[in-house]
């Protein structure tokens, strides 16, 4: 049995049985190796992506039961151009190790779209599932407060 | 890494230039150049820092870029001297080479305290440095990298640059000393230019051209904060880790070891596995089995489905029994007494107690994994890892094969912490490589499997006397039991049985720079086979708490402000670390009063070089205590990347924190009780503390900053959960003796 769905914007295809996670099909299918496996029991958000821009954990979705366009961290980026949050961590030189950080940027990527102007308090609620074990949590914060004064028209900083 | 497997396997436009020792510039170098690694077949004595081709230039890093920005920093090194562009620079991880020996992992190898070293000691462990040549020790640890690389980095840099220049100068007729470089080009007075691109091949053939080193005043990319070369790929999704590597035709392979360490496998009934869709093979691994599938999922799917006999642990049956076991070291004579001043059996004891911490996992966020593949006889790997000498060794005799046809890549670390200096899952993935040759394997562990089959921190208990008059300490007796890892790890690593005093056993605690007339630190060896190895801040890990939490109890017994206190034993002692403890005293604003509902705690540790003191604030919170504030000072000496040695010490405390507060790893029947994040969680966003850093510079020495952050931390939190309740909680973790918001 085959399931059909869109990732990053691209109608994709497999072949693998439709109680397959998600995160399996992205990266062993698809090869798009950006979203993480950290845990395989939605505890560290290491493989978060989007499904219609709901941010979800994708070793918990059978991929049978995708119910929209996925979108992953390799599709953030409009060819050479970051995203918005992109552009900000790179500003605050977020990352250590990296391997957290795809799942990071998407979870704040949701909770943007839902609040675009959050607090402290906010940001560390919608957080709180996205583990680093590098402890880059206050680079994190001040990029996701950057990237929000960004997208509602104010000046990087 | 294909670009650098290329490099390195045939000419390409290869511009690699010569360098040689040069004993004029430090201690560092050798007298004898090393062979190249880029070049291999040459046989030539070749910079194995740089590559210049058609695309530009390319920066060998020797250490494994696991987080610490330490690529950013050593190519920064070799740019400062070499005028390379900076937003157009790639840098590298070496392959397995001799050339990339670490040779300040010998810096530490004296029994002595590294705060007061005199100048001729640290000329011998200069001279120790040539160990780690002969053994050729490529590893990422010790918080050691900077230190390694900062006089040999630059002049690879500084002498690919003058051999550049003398070859622009013979095509220009003109002297090389009227050349400038600036931005990859070799510029002349009238203008002219000459891209770096168009003279490295001639270069290349040239002598090692001698040259001085640049002046720190002239410096424009050491001593700032650098733009990390690693940035975009990571938040892109590009940067590729040991299981992101795409073959075609490639198979997904999970493993299931025995969980009751030390115990084996008798047989297995891999019949319920194949009957899942997707899996397609298990394999016997002696003690455990793999399962090859279609997709990692079914592979893990099938794992869980095979039935497995396992035979028993040989450990002991309860976590009470381990520390029974580690406490039995006690009745045993010390392996070392490294600090032994005055006469601390004829002083009495105030205060006798003890301490406990137990075992830890290293939890990367990424899994142990592996990707390999056995093609012709040749087998190639890519693995994050921080030991690729070793890795390469272990591989090569998992595959039956000599480690010359062995290619092993190093890709992005997903978290080391000291956990990927070890070599089981690559020995693991050769292993499956070599069984299915021809067929590219991706192997990713379980999370569970990953927490059941690390190599541990081990647990430690700590037996303390002390006694003060007149508010300054007169007696600090330690006596310090555990497993030593330095005996399990070393012997792993260079198959050599370590004898003689440890010094990792008792560091963190026989080298801290306080003045006490009696003062002793005993270690005791304790005779426990559970896997442990290097942690981050290894010894100083449970040797900074046991020190800095004693410290705290004799403050109070001697009714004395613990900051004031400590800065009246350390002043004289060490300049240095006394300016580190006024400079988290005036951060903080320590010594203001502070209202009923908050905590304040403090403690200082000396580790791997560098001085770092901690301050913590607990909050009560609607019934809880809140991990409200941290404030840190540090002096590394010499800081070449604020904003990383920054990031570093954030990062060493919260992980210290986060051990501090819930980390422990137990065992029942030799199985770890922990196999997830559930059981074994890290500090999260909500609960991280607000943190402020100072970086003071007043040390003469160079130090460390990937570890220094995490001995503190744990000892500071103790002592303000003190502050605030009064409780002396006398083992870590802290979380089931207070109400902590987690």
């Amino acid at each position: 049995m085959t399931v059909t769905f869109v990732v990053n914007g691209t109608p994709r295809q497999t072949d693998m049985a439709p109680e397959t996670p998600l995160l399996w099909v992205l990266r062993d299918d698809f090869g798009l190796t950006g979203t993480k496996f950290g845990c395989g029991i939605a505890a560290c958000g290491a493989c978060t992506v989007h499904i219609d821009g709901e941010a979800v954990r994708a070793c918990q979705i059978p991929v049978g039961d995708v119910w929209g366009d996925v979108t992953t961290i390799e599709g953030m980026a409009q060819d050479d151009t970051l995203a918005p949050l992109q552009e900000a961590w790179v500003r605050h030189q977020v990352a250590q190790c990296g391997f957290c950080q795809s799942g990071q940027i998407m979870q704040a990527a949701d909770l943007l779209s839902e609040n675009p102007d959050p607090t402290d308090e906010d940001i560390d609620a919608a957080m709180g599932g996205n583990l680093c074990r590098c402890g880059t949590y206050s680079a994190i914060r001040a990029a996701i407060h950057d990237a929000a004064r960004v997208l509602n028209g104010g000046r990087a900083g | 890494m294909s670009r650098l497997g290329k490099i390195t396997r045939r000419t390409l436009l290869v511009g690699a230039v010569a360098v040689a020792g040069g004993a004029a510039f430090g201690v560092y170098q050798v007298r004898k150049p090393v062979t190249n690694p880029l070049r291999p077949e040459q046989g030539a004595s070749l910079n194995p820092y740089v590559i210049i081709d058609q695309q530009g230039i390319s920066i060998i890093a020797p250490r494994a870029e696991m987080g610490q920005g330490v690529h950013t920093t050593l190519a920064a090194l070799v740019a400062e001297e070499l005028d390379a562009d900076w937003e157009n620079l790639r840098v590298l991880h070496g392959p397995p080479a001799a050339a990339y020996f670490n040779a300040a992992l010998a810096h530490g190898a004296l029994p002595v305290p590294e705060y007061n070293m005199k100048d001729w000691q640290r000329r011998v462990t200069e001279g120790l440095g040539a160990a780690s040549k002969l053994l050729g020790l490529q590893v990422t640890g010790g918080s050691t990298s900077t230190v390694d690389g900062f006089t040999r980095m630059r002049m690879a840099g500084a002498s690919a640059r003058e051999a550049l220049k003398a070859v622009a100068a013979e095509r220009m007729g003109v002297d090389a000393g009227d050349l400038r470089t600036e931005l990859g080009h070799v510029i002349a007075p009238d203008g002219t230019k000459i891209d770096y691109r168009d003279l490295a091949s001639e270069a290349a053939t040239r002598d090692v051209p001698q040259v001085a080193l640049r002046n720190p005043d002239d410096w424009t990319l050491l001593g700032r904060s650098l733009p990390r070369s690693d940035m975009r790929a990571k938040v892109t999704g590009q940067a590729q880790f040991s299981t992101d590597i795409v073959l075609e035709g490639m198979k997904f392979a999970t493993v299931r070891n025995c969980p009751y360490l030390g115990g084996g496998m008798a047989g297995f009934d891999p019949a319920p596995a194949l009957a899942l869709a997707g899996v397609e093979q298990v394999l016997d691994l002696g003690d455990g089995v793999a399962v090859i599938g279609s997709n990692t999922w079914a592979a893990m799917q099938g794992a869980e489905a095979v039935e497995i006999d396992w035979t028993p642990s040989p450990l002991p049956a309860t976590p009470d029994a381990m520390f029974d076991q580690i406490a039995r070291a006690f009745d045993a004579r010390p392996n070392s007494t490294m600090r032994d001043q005055g006469a601390p059996d004829e002083v009495a004891a105030e205060i006798e107690v003890e301490y406990r911490v137990p075992f830890l996992a290293h939890s990367t966020m990424e899994p142990m994994g592996a990707t390999a593949v056995l093609q012709d006889g040749h087998l190639t790997l890519w693995v994050g890892n921080q030991a690729p000498r070793e890795h390469a060794k272990v591989a090569a005799e998992a595959a039956g094969i000599e480690v010359e046809n062995v290619t092993l890549h190093t890709v992005f670390l997903g978290g080391g912490f000291g956990r990927r200096v070890e070599t089981d899952v690559t020995r693991q993935a050769a292993t499956l490589a070599a069984m299915l040759p021809e067929t590219p394997i991706r192997l990713t562990w379980s999370r569970e499997e990953d927490m059941r089959h690390d190599f541990y921190r081990p647990a430690a208990i700590a037996r303390m006397r002390g006694a003060v008059t007149e508010g300054r300490a007169v007696l600090f007796d330690a006596k310090i039991a555990a497993p030593s890892v330095t005996r399990a790890a070393i012997g792993r690593i260079i198959g050599r049985e370590m004898g003689g005093p440890d010094k990792g056993h008792v560091e963190g605690a026989f080298d801290q720079p306080y003045e006490i007339p009696n003062y002793r630190v005993a270690g005791h060896l304790a005779e426990l086979d559970v896997p442990i190895g290097f942690w981050r801040a290894v010894g100083s890990s449970f040797n900074g708490y046991f020190h800095e939490c004693f410290i705290d109890e004799l403050a109070h017994a001697a009714g004395r402000d613990p900051l004031q206190f400590r800065l009246d034993h350390v002043g004289a002692e060490s300049p240095v670390a006394g300016g580190v403890l006024e400079s988290v005293r005036d951060l903080s604003g320590w010594g203001a009063p502070v209202p009923e509902e908050v905590g304040r705690g403090v403690a200082m540790t000396w580790s791997f070089g560098t001085p770092t003191a901690v301050v913590i604030d607990l909050e009560r919170e609607n019934g809880g205590i809140r991990i409200a504030r941290a404030f840190m000072a540090c002096d590394p000496g010499l800081v070449l990347d604020p904003a990383i040695v920054r990031a570093q010490m954030e990062s060493g405390l919260i992980y210290g924190l986060s051990a501090a507060l819930m980390g422990e790893i137990t065992f029942t029947d030799g199985r770890a009780d922990q196999g997830n994040f559930p059981e074994y969680d890290a500090l999260r966003m909500f609960n991280t503390p607000r943190i402020e850093v100072a970086i003071v510079q007043d040390n003469p020495h160079m130090g460390g900053v990937g570890e220094p952050g995490t001995p503190p931390a744990m000892p500071a939190l103790a002592n303000a959960l003190f502050a605030l309740t009064g409780q002396r909680v006398r083992s870590l973790p802290l979380l089931p003796h207070a109400d902590f918001l987690v």
